[in-house]
């Protein structure tokens, strides 16, 4: 569904700041219908790595395909068509303050010019899905973290996308508020059939909602595989930190030795 | 006496009124655009275009710069050519517009630039084209901020209107020096500027209303 080849992102140099290097060779698939997760610390790289699939970040080298198609060739009036066929729901939840809940949900098929009546047939089952029918009329300011997220979740579903994008989408909420957040994702992931990319910086979250993950460092991915077999024998030394973190238990079974304590 | 008043009194008031609607509806009419496109033509923004960042800014600037009554002396030729005459109220318009374009533009930049840059990512995400952006999310999030900034426009062409006055345009500020002041009247200086006092405070009440009406952020 996604490949990801060979991405390189560097932002070139400006006034009183040195060139960064962001990504490094990211090569990662994604298959349909799978929910993949990419966790690392704040400065990994996930947040430029998630926006090179949809082009808000351009990669500097490499190649981004989504069913097929590799898109970092599209031209500028091709690109908003292609971005339609992507959801994607923000940390922030970026709702419009000036739009109700069906509003800001029905956005991206006014943008796509769609008639009243075929945003109110997509519009209108969605209310249920996410759970807000009683706030059909209100705006987001009346509304809580979690009821604010379904509005993003259900606004990234309305162009019915094949593939939805989630930046720490429960990195603003309460850990309660997280678990109801993300068991709705995991629902709508089954009914839905759709492919997920998530991007974390909490292991709990890649445990409750992911297939598959790939742990970056440094704008590389160090470790990649099932949800599994990345809990149960960790490898890098980074995926293992990320668990210490989270899991006081957590002893990895293959401690990676301190290279300065082996010599 | 009132009665001898009241009608030129309603006269002027009516010719001030005239020259800043309409001041304000062109004025809007051209700095709005000019408005979002310095808010979005930065480097890595909707419509980057450094030369215009380079070229229009200082423009405004140096236009905004220049106190009024010596913008509407040192454009008559201009206005002639717009007009057809440099005196009246019509030709007052053409200063009044001149001056309040880069104070719209300027107003309109910074109500857009207060829009958080996630929607404009979001917008974006969704597939939304960049005039779709700036209709269906930079104007509608900043509408509040704008209808602000414009009622501040027209009180300050209010006040510039009366100085029009003095290059022979009519309004309440022409019948207060003619009358009020070269004719050693009092009572119409008063008059004048009661008048204006309400005409500001109806402008000012009324903006204040639309612009909470519009705010959805704090419900």
């Amino acid at each position: 569904m996604i490949r990801l080849s060979e991405i390189h992102k560097t932002y070139p140099a400006r006034r009183g700041s040195p060139a960064h290097v962001a990504l490094r060779g990211i090569n990662l698939d994604v298959a349909a219908g799978e929910i993949v997760g990419v966790i690392g610390r704040s400065g990994a790289g996930k947040s430029t790595l998630i926006r090179c699939i949809n082009l808000l970040e351009v990669p500097t080298s490499g190649a981004v395909i989504v069913n097929g198609v590799d898109v970092t060739a599209l031209s500028k009036r091709d690109l908003p068509l292609f971005r339609r066929q992507l959801g994607m729901v923000f940390q922030h939840f970026n709702l419009l303050s000036s739009r109700t809940v069906y509003d800001n949900i029905a956005l991206p098929l006014e943008l796509a010019g769609a008639s009243k009546a075929d945003i109110a047939a997509a519009v209108d089952p969605l209310l249920p899905l996410v759970g807000l029918e009683d706030k059909r009329d209100r705006y987001p300011a009346e509304l809580s973290g979690g009821q604010k997220q379904r509005v993003g979740i259900a606004r990234a579903l309305s162009s019915n996308p094949k593939v939805v994008l989630c930046d720490e989408v429960t990195s603003a909420l309460d850990p309660e508020t997280t678990r109801q957040i993300l068991s709705l994702l995991r629902d709508i992931n089954k009914r839905l059939g759709l492919t997920m990319v998530v991007i974390t910086h909490e292991m709990a979250v890649v445990k409750q909602l992911c297939d598959r993950v790939a742990v970056m460092d440094g704008g590389q991915i160090v470790e990649e595989g099932s949800v599994d077999a990345i809990f149960s024998d960790p490898k890098h030394a980074t995926t293992q930190s990320l668990l210490a973190d989270e899991f006081l238990d957590f002893r990895p079974a293959h401690p990676v030795s301190n290279p300065v304590e082996g010599a | 006496m009132f009665a001898t008043l009241a009608p030129i009194l309603f006269q002027a008031t009516l010719e001030t009124l005239y020259m800043v609607a309409a001041a304000l509806v062109i004025g809007t009419s051209f700095g709005l655009p000019l408005g979002v496109f310095l808010a979005t033509s930065g480097r890595g923004e909707l419509f980057e275009s450094l030369i215009f960042q380079k070229t229009i800014g200082p423009i405004v600037n140096a236009t905004r710069s220049v106190p009024f009554i010596i913008l509407a002396v040192a454009i008559i030729p201009f206005t002639r050519m717009v007009v057809g005459t440099s005196i009246g109220t019509s030709a007052a318009i053409v200063p009044l517009t001149v001056a309040a374009i880069p104070f719209i533009a300027r107003i309109i930049e910074g109500a857009v630039r207060e829009v958080d840059g996630g929607l404009v990512e979001a917008a974006q995400a969704m597939g939304a084209r960049p005039m779709q952006v700036v209709t269906k999310v930079l104007l509608p999030e900043a509408l509040p901020g704008i209808i602000h900034g414009l009622t501040l426009t027209a009180v300050t062409l209010i006040g510039y209107s009366a100085m029009v006055g003095a290059v022979g345009a009519g309004g309440l500020g022409d019948l207060g020096i003619r009358y009020g002041y070269q004719r050693f009247r009092p009572d119409v200086m008063g008059a004048v500027v009661i008048t204006l006092i309400v005409l500001v405070q109806m402008v000012q009440t009324s903006g204040d209303l639309l612009a909470r009406k519009a705010d959805k952020r704090n419900i």
